[in-house]
């Protein structure tokens, strides 16, 4: 038989979710991952998982927002230049509201397509979706997944670690 | 069961009215999971009631009439709607301002009250933002068909075209293109990021494979994973930051269509506050006028409580007493200016011949409202959907004091004309009503038009709130 893929312990509530999720990391587990059919406050950060997203996006909105304005200023006072009664060619306050504009479109493109993206969606198959009861996340049940590949991972003690937790039950998730 | 601890906000039980008579509950008791996941979940899995399909069959017929409209505008030209010189703004632009309008509720409701935490927009958000999406679409058709040659739309985009020729990006038809295309972009996104997990909800309880395909597929694979929803939560608030100054940029740029021509009427300072608080009041009372009935025909009365409807009352009445102070405002300052033109059309506005649109903006944008001070009418869901109906109306009908009164007499007395709609006019405004319903019987067909995992959130707190 090949490796599993991990261990899948179910519980009947948030607060015993994020219980188990806090005594896993103080045991030293790190390639694991909870689900919960709503955001529980404090899970990715008891798990220990971080993002770097708000940065990205800072950076896709200054890209954005210089570029936009790159542009304006190059088509109307460098390429095509409309000399209208004398005003000034490079009007930058009639420029803003598109620099605007562009800035807060391609902030919000980054911050769609990473949080996707880094999630590694979309992805339609993946092993937990074997485990018949999994469909239960995206409703009322909520799960602590310990992957076989962390270090510490051992079929037994692991299982017998997860059984401390008193779940509601505990599957192994097939490759 | 009530701690003092208990806040209205996180208090689903008893007492259902606060002391000053404002509904409390955000949940009705009793809901759990399963059930709040049964009630919204069920809908798309399962047949459509007679009246989704009447209402539909109604709709489409609209959509019908809309594509003949736009046909015969193609085959023969914008002649054929009353445009003319002076009045070369007809229907088209007040459509579109109008649709504009109402978009803005559904960014309101998603984004401003979800960085002021405010828990009554859970059950309404989907549905406002599928409204936001509809109307921008079919206002944005809107200037598309006024172009005249509309299979040059593209010129207005910047590319670096043959003729060497670019956009003229200090004009305000320009930022237009940019702020309705933007708008319509972060609007569909953020919609459909919040829609994710509720996808991938329904994909788990579809029993036929089809649908397990079909809803697997939008769903991209939604695991539930904590650093999935980490992400999400980040990029979802993100977004919402950055569509909040874009609800009052959106319609301040339609604003600036008006406000930085010279004609009188249009020529005016107060335009963007002005025209962004419209925009929300016509968008709460298109709002209303979809969920009252939805609620009714779906029964989710436990879900969509009372509260929101109250809240969303409140809201309409606040934004009509900024527009009502608009229209003083436009009125004094015509006459403060000593200017003979804005004085001029301001009596012309009110007592020459389109007078009678006029005072009928008064009675329903400013008069009928009023009515919503009572607590028994916001709790009429009939009287309250009737009273949305006539604001409905009310914002159109000022968009059509704008845009026509101010053109059709401007500085020369010579230039004078009048506007009347012809009946492809008509068929333009109402077909694009079609459009709208058809999308949005459509979106409650095939979409969870309640957020799940929002409403799930809301049980969770119950039930912690109750172990306390």
């Amino acid at each position: 038989m090949s490796q599993p893929y991990g261990l899948l312990a179910e519980f009947s509530n948030h607060e015993d979710l994020l219980r188990a999720a806090e005594t896993a990391y103080a045991a030293g587990f790190r390639k694991m991952d909870a689900f919960a059919p709503f955001p529980v406050e404090g899970l990715p950060e008891a798990l220990g998982k971080k993002t770097r997203l708000p940065l990205l996006v800072l950076i896709g909105g200054i890209i954005g927002g210089v570029g936009a304005y790159y542009m304006e200023w190059y088509a109307n006072a460098v390429s095509y230049v409309i000399n209208i009664g004398g005003r000034p060619i490079h009007s930058w306050p009639a420029f803003i509201p598109i620099t605007f504009e562009l800035t807060v479109l391609a902030a919000g493109l980054t911050a769609f397509f990473f949080s996707l993206g880094l999630s590694g969606l979309p992805r339609p198959h993946h092993p937990l979706f074997n485990v018949p009861e999994f469909e239960r996340a995206s409703q009322d049940r909520f799960f602590l997944c310990i992957e076989t590949r962390d270090p510490n991972f051992n079929r037994d003690q692991t299982r017998a670690f997860l059984q401390g937790l008193s779940p509601l039950s505990i599957a192994e998730v097939p490759e | 069961m009530n701690t003092p601890d208990q806040s209205p906000l996180t208090s689903h039980e008893s007492p259902s009215y606060s002391p000053l008579g404002y509904p409390t509950n955000l949940l009705a008791p009793g809901q759990t999971y399963e059930t709040v996941n049964k009630t919204i979940a069920e809908i798309p899995l399962s047949h459509a009631p007679m009246s989704w399909r009447f209402g539909f069959f109604v709709a489409f017929l609209l959509l019908m009439m809309f594509l003949v409209a736009i046909t015969w505008l193609f085959a023969k030209g914008v002649g054929i709607w009353g445009v003319n010189i002076p009045v070369a703004w007809g229907f088209a632009i007040v459509n579109f301002v109008w649709w504009v309008g109402i978009a803005h509720a559904g960014t309101f409701i998603s984004a401003i009250l979800l960085l002021l935490f405010q828990h009554w927009r859970t059950a309404i958000n989907r549905f406002t933002e599928a409204m936001t999406l509809f109307a921008v679409a079919c206002a944005g058709l809107m200037p598309l068909l006024h172009l005249g040659r509309p299979w040059v739309f593209y010129w207005l985009f910047p590319y670096p075209d043959t003729m060497g020729v670019w956009p003229q990006f200090r004009s305000p038809l320009v930022w237009d293109v940019f702020a309705v295309g933007t708008y319509f972009t972060i609007s569909l996104l953020f919609w459909y990021l919040g829609l994710v997990p509720d996808l991938a909800t329904v994909r788990d309880r579809a029993r036929k494979l089809w649908q397990k395909k079909v809803y697997g597929f939008f769903a991209l694979g939604w695991r539930n994973s904590a650093s999935h929803w980490q992400r999400h939560q980040v990029a979802y608030l993100l977004l919402a930051g950055l569509a909040t100054p874009l609800v009052l940029s959106v319609h301040s740029v339609v604003s600036f269509d008006f406000s930085v021509a010279l004609v009188p009427g249009w020529h005016s300072t107060i335009f963007p506050p002005y025209f962004v608080a419209g925009a929300i009041y016509s968008g709460f009372e298109m709002s209303l006028n979809i969920v009252i009935p939805v609620r009714k025909i779906y029964h989710l009365e436990h879900l969509i409580t009372e509260r929101y409807l109250n809240n969303m009352a409140n809201i309409m009445l606040a934004t009509g007493m900024i527009v009502a102070y608009g229209y003083f405002i436009e009125a004094f300052m015509a006459w403060y200016s000593g200017d003979i033109f804005e004085r001029y059309m301001m009596m012309n506005r009110a007592f020459g011949p389109y007078g009678w649109v006029f005072w009928t903006l008064m009675l329903f944008n400013v008069l009928v409202p009023q009515a919503l001070w009572s607590a028994r009418i916001r709790r009429n869901t009939v009287a309250l959907f009737i009273v949305a109906l006539f604001i409905n109306a009310g914002m159109w009908i000022e968009r059509f004091v704008i845009v026509i009164t101010s053109l059709n007499r401007d500085f020369t007395p010579s230039a004078w004309h009048m506007f009347s709609p012809t009946r492809w006019d008509w068929m333009t405004l109402f077909g694009s009503v079609g459009l709208f319903l058809t999308l949005q019987f459509l979106f409650i067909r095939l979409v969870p038009m309640i957020s799940i995992s929002e409403t799930r959130e809301l049980v969770a707190e119950r039930e912690k709130a109750t172990i306390k």
